[in-house]
């Protein structure tokens, strides 16, 4: 997982100058009954290690537990992990503490060695795993012992993703405006945005003012065929008919003449009326007479963290009855909120693919839903999106750059809303009720069942959905700190943390994200969403439950290396045959030349060139796909 | 009306009564059209195929009525729907529309599909006429008695003697000193649904044997199902006639016998598949069960695995939820919950488990439900498949339906409803046992050899009656009928279609253990493939094990084909050498490299390649004819198997149809088209492979010209 530093061997590691916790002679009597397949280990063997001398204010970022012995798996948890710790105080001997992380595993440390103790690690935990300043985090310690080949922060800038759009002098519509490089127009939009060419910085101000957060429309996706996917948040336009001239040239400014477009609203009809009187609402018809209103309701980023839950704890009860495994899936409503977005996703990129119409989406503030579509949507048009590097730039385009607040939505996750966790610092500034959302796995698994239903049309595999899904939660990387690029600019990641992308490109890395079964699909993709097609996603759910402990995970990973050597085999098979036809072609004209074989018939020369050419032609048609 | 058919007095008569005047009197029959084949008779024009989900669009074909198939063509999209009347599992009459008479016919390999008729009188013919051909009177009017196989395909008698019972009991080294084979069935008098050889504890004289006969339901007394390597054995009987006090000292002594058998545990297990609340009803009809008592060193254990009427009302609404119009994610999920199917598949892998874990920790275990050919059947063949690597193979899996299904009496003609008759009887018990077998193939991808289609291919084939392989109750029946002259066995026919159904991820050397599934409900899943099957737009748009499935097709072509490739190498470089040494060509630069590089392919050459190419050098007679017909008989690169839509004879493929490769031009074809096999020039093994017409003309051709 990480990097092992000398510090790495304590326990808990903490920042010892902070006299709020001194507990940490005590961890040395841990009992570990952990749930994750980790032996029960006596801890008496343990000892802090030597090198106890941290510079002041560093801080460790991992809770590690070990057995100190050769060829037993060491367990490292980010602080920034963990989701909620549970205390289980059992008198004056200690107590268990439940460790609930944000990756859905769950460890239990028995501590027997005094109560004290016992609230000193607990306390220590939770202190640690609710840091709020955020240059206390992992990222900003953390230093790879590789080299780095491309700097992953620069790989996927506004200029380069779009460059295809924007050849100076070309006929392009489109242009980078900088209006936003000090983040006074809209906080939460990067500094460059793409607008259409013929919109002066002037308008863009003033559509800012008419749109929620500022966040006027901006292009995110144009299709071969011309038509292209805007997106904002909702119109400010209250419950009159308050309207904004200068939004609305924005908008028609995208449609060709005669066009006619479509506003997509994630929101349900009585959401947005309800926004209304909150000054939100809709564009008002009258004013945009060239848009039709569609109205595809998604669910509010505020309950997906709550089905989150109640699915997650439905996958870790192993014991109950099939009947309540069932009507638990259904009520934790995880898979109605995938078909939802897939539905809408899919509605949009029919108005863009097979009407030829360009789109406008919006919700209500055009950070959580808005953008699971506008992503999902590319997956489904546009074949790049289904690589690797697509996939990266798709993410840092559609949800980093555009502003979905990572730190805010995933401070927290499932283990710590409703039941009975205690939620950590719950009152500390920070973790602000019903803005803790996990819009971002929702899009992840939105692209798995894509995945599953297309097996051969993406470059990577699912494990690195579940990558993504690890390091947008805690990682040692920094790509996922912050809220919008105005927070990333002020904590310098750029220079202070590693990419995630630096690290998921290189070269020793790239091979384990490679689909076996990839074959090039320059076509538009249409998944079924339908409810039979849509199905849990085992891999990232049961991972740590043990409903999957039995190897069944080694299994799996065996039956795709086979498919990787099943593929590497036929590759093989295919160039040896190529080179051998033309080495035999090669000594028959030898051996026609010398007189070994006779001379054959003009005609049945040319059939036999036919042959071995035909086949390399081929060869090489495949090999080049665009 | 049978009476008629037999007596041959045909006459107009109605469209049944010529059908089975033609199938009794085939080549006479000159008056009735064909249709690819296929006589018919009926035909009815402008009927409309209703798609579910899409009211607006329907098709607008022809419907065929044929001996044999219900046809339904749309001219437009070239599509043709072809049911088999034997597939049939009720046809309905729906009430008059505007657009015509409404037929609804629901098959039992789960497709569902309403046409309407523009007369009412046709629909009420042709519904007439589906209920009699899809529910015959008799076994001899099953289809698998009139059936003849295309001449290329497989001969009558190719599959009757695949499996044989004594030599699978051999395998499990079976009878030993513990174990011993009885002739005492020889004449199926002891009990008439079991085999006539059954295998007995070698200590079990013969009135035991007898007594424990007689106490036990149909006469089904417990003997050797499955010999484990550790001596702990799995029985199978029916359930003792004990009522509630009733004792029977064979029996009692029977089971000792069975117990004593296993030198290895001091007890063994009784498994009643049944929930206690059944069994206890039974013992006022003067059935029930063991009496712990009673039997030495016994431990008794009731599992819960529902009846035969349960589990037909559970798939019932399977389909029902299956069937929902535009159903939300929640009405499906609760739906598939209330049906209670998963709950009873999983109840069946438990059971199983149970007997695995008894017989892996050495303890003998005897399996009853009522009559022990239902739910006896099922955790049976599980346990075997769970513990024997050899039953998870293709061979081993249809040995294993041979032994527990067929031999022991699965009453697949009651069962799976062939005959008109009680429906009460009907239940998806070996449904059951097929899709246990494929949750256990999701959590074991690599251990079993066969793929999803060809567990498909079984369910189907065990409805279609095509074969005679499923048709009777028990093997006495099927002695009986002479199905394995009259008819065509199921294992000839998937012997030569093995290629269709391998999993190209199977690895022997991984299929040694017993299996230990993770049976928490999160891993029990719906069986799409099963269920929706014909609901072309829910599966997966690239399927996998296709592709796979195609790759490993054509790796092997190359290999055989680089085989070939690499001995005419050696057998020119041999004579231009032999020509140079004889001093009268110069060297030249460009052989020297094809020096290297033959030196480098040599590596690669197996010993047994360079024997084959010192004879080849004796005979040396490679022309450059020769050479080009070799090259061009192989394709290099196979056309990908994404976004074929439809054959070259315009067949559409839907989800489950198999899509082939013809191995010389590696275009895509449906199966129909590329029916013919032959040896490519370009492949070493001279092995019979597939290919399209129009290149196994061109193949002919080239060697009729050869020849001459």
């Amino acid at each position: 997982m990480a990097q092992k530093h000398a510090q790495s061997r304590l326990l808990i590691t903490g920042n010892l100058n902070n006299k709020q916790f001194q507990g940490h002679e005590g961890l040395r009597e841990f009992l570990i009954l952990s749930k994750c397949g980790f032996e029960l280990w006596s801890l008496e063997k343990w000892s802090l290690s030597s090198s106890l001398k941290l510079r002041e204010l560093t801080i460790s970022h991992h809770l590690i537990l070990s057995a100190r012995k050769e060829g037993v798996e060491e367990l490292w948890i980010l602080h920034q992990n963990i989701d909620a710790v549970e205390r289980k105080p059992n008198g004056m001997v200690g107590g268990t503490i439940v460790v609930k992380c944000k990756d859905f595993r769950i460890i239990q440390l028995d501590l027997n060695s005094g109560y004290e103790k016992f609230v000193n690690v607990a306390n220590s935990l939770e202190w640690l795993s609710t840091l709020d300043n955020m240059t206390l985090l992992y990222p900003f310690f953390y230093r790879p012992v590789y080299n780095m080949l491309e700097d992953g922060w620069s790989a996927f800038r506004t200029e380069s993703e779009f460059s295809k759009l924007l050849v100076p002098g070309s006929n392009e519509e489109w242009r980078i405006s900088y209006v936003n490089k000090n983040f006074t127009v809209c906080r939460s939009y990067p500094s460059a945005v793409v607008v259409p060419k013929n919109i002066d910085d002037e308008t863009l101000i003033a559509a800012s003012k008419f749109r929620h957060g500022g966040r006027f429309p901006v292009l995110s996706y144009k299709h071969e065929g011309g038509s292209v996917l805007l997106r904002a948040s909702q119109p400010l336009a209250g419950p009159g008919v308050k309207r904004c001239k200068e939004d609305e040239k924005l908008v028609n400014s995208v449609l060709g003449p005669g066009k006619k477009g479509y506003i997509v609203d994630t929101r349900s009809q009585s959401l947005a009326q309800s926004a209304k009187a909150r000054g939100g609402g809709v564009e008002p018809e009258a004013h945009y007479p060239l848009w039709k209103r569609v109205q595809r309701p998604i669910d509010r980023q505020a309950v997906y963290l709550d089905s989150l839950a109640k699915l997650v704890d439905a996958c870790n009860d192993v014991s109950c009855s099939i009947d309540k495994w069932m009507s638990r899936l259904e009520s934790s409503s995880w898979l109605s909120h995938v078909k939802d977005s897939l539905n809408c996703a899919c509605v949009v990129a029919q108005c863009i693919d097979q009407e030829g119409a360009s789109v406008l989406l919006h919700g209500s503030e055009g950070l959580d839903s808005t953008l699971l579509v506008t992503s999902l949507c590319q997956i489904i048009l546009n074949p790049d999106c289904r690589t690797v590097r697509g996939l990266e730039a798709l993410v840092e385009r559609e949800w980093l750059q555009a502003g979905h607040p990572f730190s805010l939505r995933h401070k927290k996750s499932c283990y710590s809303v409703g039941g009975s966790s205690v939620v950590p610092g719950g009152n500390k500034s920070g973790v602000i009720k019903g803005q803790q959302a996990c819009t971002f796995l929702l899009f992840l698994d939105c692209v798995f069942q894509i995945h599953c239903q297309f097996p051969c049309s993406f470059e990577f595999n699912t494990h690195l959905l579940i990558l993504l899904f690890e390091h947008s939660y805690s990682s040692q990387f920094g790509t996922f700190l912050g809220n919008c690029e105005a927070d990333r600019e002020r904590l310098e990641l750029s220079k202070k943390t590693v990419s995630l992308w630096s690290h998921l490109n290189r070269p020793e890395v790239l091979p384990s994200l490679m689909n076996p079964m990839y074959e090039p699909n320059s076509k538009v993709i249409w998944p079924s969403v339908a409810p039979m097609s849509l199905i849990l996603w085992r891999e990232l759910f049961l991972r740590y439950s043990s409903a999957s402990a039995d190897g069944v995970s080694t299994r799996l990973k065996a039956a795709s290396e086979n498919t990787l050597h099943l593929n590497i085999k036929d590759k093989e098979l295919r160039s040896k045959a190529a080179k051998l036809r033309r080495q035999l072609m090669e000594l028959e004209k030898e051996a026609i030349e010398i007189g070994v074989l006779e001379s054959p018939t003009s005609a049945l020369l040319a059939e036999s060139a036919d042959a071995t050419t035909g086949g390399t032609e081929v060869v090489a048609k495949n090999n080049s796909y665009p | 009306m049978e009476a008629s058919a037999v007596g041959g007095m045909e006459r107009r008569g109605s469209v049944y009564e010529r059908i089975r005047c033609w199938l009794l009197t085939q080549p006479a029959a000159h008056d009735l059209d064909h249709f690819k084949g296929e006589p018919i008779g009926k035909k009815v024009e402008g009927v409309r195929m209703l798609d579910r989900f899409n009211v607006k669009k329907s098709f607008v074909g022809v419907l065929y009525l044929t001996a044999t198939h219900l046809i339904f063509v749309d001219p437009e999209s070239k599509k043709e729907t072809w049911i088999l009347h034997m597939h049939i599992l009720s046809a309905e009459k729906m009430p008059l529309t505007t657009m015509g008479s409404p037929l609804q016919i629901r098959c039992k390999t789960f497709l569902s599909v309403t046409f309407v008729l523009p007369k009412e009188r046709d629909c009420q013919e042709i519904y007439t006429t589906l209920q009699q051909l899809s529910k015959p009177v008799q076994l001899e009017d099953l289809y698998c008695f009139d059936y003849t196989a295309s001449t290329e395909e497989v001969q009558k008698h190719v599959g009757w003697n695949f499996f044989d019972l004594q030599a699978e009991f051999q395998r499990m080294r079976v009878p030993n000193d513990a174990w011993s084979l009885t002739l005492l069935n020889k004449d199926y008098e002891l009990c008439d649904t079991y085999p006539r050889y059954l295998f007995v504890p070698a200590a079990a004289s013969t009135t035991v044997l007898m007594g424990s006969s007689s106490f036990r339901s149909k006469g089904r007394l417990p003997v050797l199902s499955y010999l484990h390597t550790n001596k702990a054995a799995i029985c199978r009987c029916s359930q003792p006639l004990s009522g509630f006090s009733a004792r029977c000292m064979e029996d009692e002594q029977m089971l000792n016998c069975i117990l004593k058998a296993n030198p290895n545990s001091k007890f063994m297990y009784v498994v009643d598949t049944r929930p206690k609340i059944n069994a206890m009803a039974n013992r006022a009809a003067g059935k029930g069960y063991e009496n712990e008592n009673f039997y030495e060193n016994i431990k008794f254990q009731f599992i819960g695995i529902e009846n035969i009427h349960i589990m037909r009302n559970s798939l019932q609404k399977l389909l029902e939820a299956c069937e929902q119009k535009g159903p939300t994610m929640n009405n499906f999920l609760s739906a598939i919950e209330a049906s209670g199917w998963l709950r009873h598949i999983k109840a069946v892998l438990d059971t199983s488990n149970f007997i695995v874990q008894a017989v892996q920790e050495g303890v003998s275990v005897v399996v009853h439900c009522s009559d022990g050919w239902d739910r006896t059947a099922q955790v049976c063949s599980l346990a075997s498949l769970f513990l024997d690597p050899f039953h998870r193979t293709l061979q081993g899996f249809q040995a294993l339906i041979e032994r527990e299904w067929l031999a022991f009496g699965h009453k697949f003609v009651d069962r799976c409803g062939f005959l008109a008759g009680d429906q009460k009887e009907v239940s998806p018990i070996f449904t059951q046992f097929l899709e246990c077998v494929w949750q256990l193939t999701n959590q074991y991808p690599c251990t079993f050899q066969f793929n999803e289609r060809f567990l498909l291919a079984l369910h189907d084939h065990v409805q279609s009656c095509q074969f005679g392989t499923f048709i009777g109750n028990c093997e006495k029946d099927r002695l009986d009928l002479r199905l394995h002259e009259r008819t065509y066995s199921l294992w000839g026919y998937i012997a030569n279609h093995m290629n269709e159904y391998m999993n190209p991820l199977y690895a022997a050397e991984e299929n040694t253990d017993v299996l230990v599934p993770n049976l928490a409900p999160q891993n029990i899943r719906f069986w799409r493939g099963m269920y929706c099957r014909f609901e072309s737009g829910v599966h997966p748009r690239e399927v996998m094990s296709d592709m796979l499935l195609a790759l490993c097709d054509h790796s092997s072509s190359l290999e055989d084909h680089i085989r070939l490739l690499t001995k005419r190498i050696d057998s020119l470089k041999a004579k231009i050498d032999s020509k140079k040494k004889s001093g009268e060509t110069k060297v030249e630069e460009k052989i020297e490299d094809c020096v290297d590089n033959k030196t480098s392919y040599d590596k690669e050459i197996s010993e047994q390649d360079e024997d084959v190419f010192k004879d080849e050098k004796v005979d040396s007679l490679v022309t450059v004819e020769q050479l080009a017909s070799e090259l061009k008989s192989v394709a290099v690169e196979w056309k990908t198997l994404r976004n074929v839509r439809e054959c070259n004879c315009s067949t559409p493929f839907d989800h489950f149809s198999r899509k082939c490769h013809c191995w010389r031009c590696g275009e895509v074809f449906c199966t129909r088209c590329i029916d013919k096999h032959t040896a490519l020039p370009g492949h070493d093994s001279q092995r019979a492979v597939p290919v399209c017409r129009t290149c196994y003309k061109e193949l002919r051709r080239t060697f009729s010209v050869d020849s001459a």
